[in-house]
């Protein structure tokens, strides 16, 4: 599959989808213009692998902000990792958050109960 | 020159109200993601100076995004010649205990009781009711058209423990005046 390398602005995140080299990341700040627009190849991309996927699939958010419109977007993502997961694959969800942000935290752990996939909460320090 | 001299005795006063209320910023006009952008940064190079803790930076930084994307999709047009689609009012303040984050913009008034209904709900509850109709929401809302995924409000309250202040004041029979503030404790513990 093709491979999917965004570098992050200061409103958009940074993406890597690279089925060879096994990274699945979003990272950085997410507020972009037009959420569709910035998300809908992300989406397709993922539903294109998900039928192929053979081997183990890690998923990591390392977001350090994102608004309530990326919220909707990142939970589309998680919901296709569940099909994934509940199709039988080996998916993973690593969630990484700044040590002190509890919001982003409190975010994953809403997100761990909604969507039904192996789920990892990861603090980090920003030093 | 009376009328220039009005105008400079405006502003003089102009700056005096501001500064009785603590007003750090406002901006009348068109909200676009530039100027969104643009508030934020301002705002993020204010509150690092002040090495403002980063739980109060972040929550600031969401309420403004927040509050300006809301009146972006959400502000209605009047149809006269003072008032630009998608346009409103936007100030911060900031005192010794907290940031609080106002916008204003023209509302259609047969939005009115659906929009004052979910405000009034959002304020009845507590931090474990804000959590539960959070995950209400993100897992029924659909996107709408306009992107917005209705719960910029919720997470709001939810981020920051204080309810959301707000009133419509009618401008003619078919729109009001939609004011929305929201209160960032500078010193609070947000546990």
């Amino acid at each position: 599959m093709e491979v999917i390398k965004i570098v992050g602005t200061d409103d958009t995140p940074s993406v890597t989808l690279d089925v060879a080299n096994e990274i699945f990341e979003i990272s950085g700040r997410s507020l972009p213009e037009d959420v569709a627009v910035f998300y809908e190849p992300i989406l397709d991309w993922i539903d294109r692998y998900s039928e192929e996927a053979t081997g183990k699939t890690i998923f990591n958010f390392k977001l350090v902000y994102f608004n309530t419109a990326s919220s909707k977007m990142i939970l589309d993502i998680l919901l296709k990792l569940e099909e994934m997961h509940e199709a039988g694959k080996d998916v993973l969800v690593r969630w990484h958050y700044p040590e002190d942000d509890e919001d982003m935290e409190e975010a994953g752990e809403e997100y761990s109960d909604i969507v039904d996939v192996p789920f990892e909460q990861i603090s980090y320090s920003l030093d | 020159m009376d009328g220039n001299k009005d105008f400079l005795e405006f502003v003089y006063s102009f700056n005096e109200s501001m500064e009785s209320k603590n007003v750090k910023l406002v901006y009348k006009g068109e909200i676009t993601h530039q100027v969104t952008k643009a508030f934020t940064s301002i705002t993020e190079t204010n509150m690092m100076v002040e090495e403002e803790p980063n739980s109060v930076q972040k929550k600031v930084f969401h309420v403004i995004v927040e509050f300006l994307q809301n009146i972006s999709k959400h502000a209605d047009y009047m149809g006269d010649e003072s008032h630009e689609e998608g346009s409103g009012v936007f100030l911060l303040c900031k005192d010794d205990e907290n940031y609080v984050i106002t916008t204003g913009n023209i509302l259609m008034k047969q939005k009115e009781a659906a929009i004052g209904e979910v405000l009034d709900k959002i304020n009845s509850l507590d931090k474990e009711g804000l959590k539960a109709l959070y995950k209400q929401q993100i897992k029924e809302g659909r996107l709408s058209d306009k992107g917005g995924a209705g719960l910029g409000f919720i997470d709001i309250a939810k981020k920051t423990g204080n309810p959301l202040d707000y009133k419509f004041v009618p401008l003619n029979d078919e729109f009001s005046f939609f004011i929305i503030s929201s209160t960032i404790s500078r010193t609070q513990n947000f546990d």
